[in-house]
């Protein structure tokens, strides 16, 4: 939409469309042409209206509205079960939600998912790519589904392998490639048809350090490279901070907070003061004012405070006598647990290469 | 329905199939072992109707064949749904038809494969071939195993996990196979198992096979004809309903 204004309408315009800074669901570009100022108002890629999705009696995903732009990296951060998974197959339209609707890239979910199907790629967060097939096998029956000219189909199929460095390794069976290799195969399937935007459903999932890395290296050279728009959902709290451009902290279906990595650490306002001591007077603490937030764990107590090197003297002699004092940055887990009140968790879970490694002993 | 799909999905299926030795290896010795130990032992002493009952069941053993086959190649979709394998075709633009096609039709390409390999031992018991008999058999064959692996399709779409795989066995196949006279004639049957068999679309196309192999029938070709097209083509419209309806 393009609208001819002055400076006055302009404002009514922005505000009209203004919603808040977490959530914006028009861009507004300022534009001149042929000499006139204009208005460019860009709609954004995906946008969810009250999408909601509940199980019975559980609610998994809670009236959500989130815009996304094109060109972005949308990283949803959340523990298990927070409803990452079913945000993703709504919007890729393998589930009905149960109110509320979203629109990707011009279409409605709800109404066209044919069309939606045709613009979008997905990686799931298990293997989907068949082991009895070859990876080129893979990506050339894929490319016939999404219905490419056959002269098209060897070139891209090709091209895709290269992009995610499987050239060499295409004709072998992908029962014998590694967990990262096939997520990379993944990836060039996704790709085959030129999606305008790629979803990726915990896309580290299970990898060990190294993968996940390399992982993230292709995922940031696709953005560069192709300039598509990225859904991702992750609980690595890295994985978020290294790829996206702006985060979306999720919780029991719910958006707790939603803005950049950068911001979001912000919002803590400084760095974060851990002290061990028998007797702490909280409330005269809260009273500083460089002190931004107060959380007390048994006897560990989270104080973050600003401007460290200025104040950290300060607040240590009017703290009377303390066992230990750490002094770190925030990091998004400082974040996630200031939001839900609980830590993301990070250990214990079992990915889908570590449950195939185990279902395939139990079957010997 | 778009043919570039369908044949993706078909060819999948032909790849996976030819890789999975075990897979080919039951599929050719189940029947053969049938014929060998049941036909064979119990036609040393037994026939029905001048026919010696190795001859007789045979149209019964084929038909088994293909039920087994189609049926479960059908089932097996809900494993593919476990493991994200069928998300990754749902995910892409192609209708949920022409994905059901495309599924039918690999069950009718590994039905006629093990049929042609029964029918060739067929000939090591005296059943005698005519280019028509052949080609009429094989036309049933497809029209059955698209029937049955439509009906195997739907069953595999509404289950939800491959635990109910020996359910189908107790409570569909072996219905389906005792009572469609398949192993006995369905002359002087008890009232309620003709009933039964009667109401079975299996019988109708037992006795049209036997009528091209052995020359012996009980319905009249017509008959044999019209329900069996007709019960490949209600199982192809439920099965297209039951995977349009289902959750990925």
């Amino acid at each position: 939409m393009v609208t001819n204004t002055d400076s006055c309408f302009e404002q009514r315009l922005s505000k009209k469309f203004e919603t808040n800074n977490e959530n914006p669901k028009h861009k507004i570009l300022k534009v001149r042409f042929l000499g006139a100022p204009f208005l460019l108002i860009v709609m954004p890629i995906i946008q969810t209206v009250g999408l909601t999705k509940k199980f019975g009696k559980i609610t998994a995903v809670d009236n959500l509205n989130i815009s996304i732009e094109e060109g972005e990296v949308f990283g949803l951060l959340g523990p298990n079960g927070a409803g990452k998974t079913t945000i993703i197959k709504m919007l890729a339209t393998l589930l009905e939600p149960t109110s509320g609707t979203a629109i990707v890239n011009d279409f409605d979910i709800n109404k066209r998912p044919d069309k939606v199907r045709e613009s979008i790629g997905i990686i799931f967060q298990e293997p989907s790519s068949d082991e009895l097939l070859t990876g080129y096998e893979n990506i050339k029956l894929y490319a016939m589904m999404y219905g490419l000219p056959k002269d098209k189909i060897e070139s891209r199929a090709k091209e895709a392998l290269k992009l995610v460095e499987l050239t060499e390794r295409k004709d072998d069976l992908v029962k014998h490639y590694s967990g990262g290799m096939r997520r990379r195969l993944e990836i060039a399937r996704s790709l085959i048809h030129r999606p305008k935007v790629l979803f990726l459903d915990e896309p580290t999932l299970g990898l060990d350090p190294r993968g996940r890395e390399n992982m993230w290296n292709y995922i940031g050279n696709l953005v560069k490279e192709l300039k598509m728009t990225v859904f991702l959902t992750t609980h690595y709290m890295e994985e978020a901070d290294a790829l996206a451009s702006r985060i979306g902290i999720i919780d029991r279906g719910k958006i707790a907070v939603l803005d950049s990595p950068k911001a979001l650490k912000r919002i803590l306002g400084g760095d974060l003061v851990t002290i061990k001591a028998k007797s702490l007077k909280v409330d005269e603490l809260k009273k500083l004012s460089y002190v931004t937030d107060i959380t007390q764990e048994e006897d560990e107590t989270k104080i973050i405070i600003e401007n460290v090197s200025q104040n950290l003297q300060h607040l240590l002699s009017v703290m009377g006598k303390i066992e230990s004092v750490e002094v770190r940055n925030t990091t998004l887990n400082d974040v996630f647990l200031r939001f839900t009140g609980r830590e993301i968790q990070e250990e214990g879970e079992s990915g889908w290469f570590d449950k195939i490694a185990q279902e395939s002993t139990e079957k010997a | 329905m778009n043919l570039s799909g369908i044949r993706a999905i078909w060819q999948r299926e032909m790849l996976t199939f030819f890789r999975e030795k075990p897979r080919i290896v039951s599929a050719v010795i189940n029947p053969i072992f049938w014929l060998l130990t049941f036909g064979v032992g119990l036609g040393a002493t037994v026939d029905i109707e001048g026919i010696n009952y190795e001859q007789y069941i045979f149209a019964g053993i084929l038909v088994q064949t293909i039920l087994f086959s189609s049926i479960f190649y059908g089932a097996y979709l809900v494993w593919d749904r476990r493991i994200d394998l069928l998300k990754a075709v749902l995910v892409t633009p192609l209708s949920r038809a022409s994905i059901f096609m495309g599924k039918v039709l690999g069950g009718v390409t590994f039905s006629v494969v093990e049929a042609a390999i029964i029918l060739a031992f067929g000939v090591v018991i005296n059943i005698h071939y005519t280019l028509y008999s052949i080609s009429m058999i094989m036309i049933t064959v497809v029209i059955a195993a698209a029937g049955l692996t439509a009906v195997g399709l739907a069953i595999g779409s509404l289950m939800t996990s491959p635990e109910g795989f020996q359910l189908i066995t107790t409570f569909v196949i072996f219905p389906l196979f005792f009572l469609s006279g398949a192993l006995f004639p369905l002359e002087n049957l008890p009232p309620y198992l003709t009933v039964l068999t009667i109401a079975n679309p299996l019988t109708y196309i037992v006795d049209l096979l036997r009528s091209l192999l052995v020359g012996l029938q009980y319905f009249s070709t017509l008959e044999n004809v019209v329900i069996t097209i007709s019960f490949a083509a209600i199982a192809t419209l439920l099965g297209i309903l039951a995977f349009r309806r289902m959750r990925a």
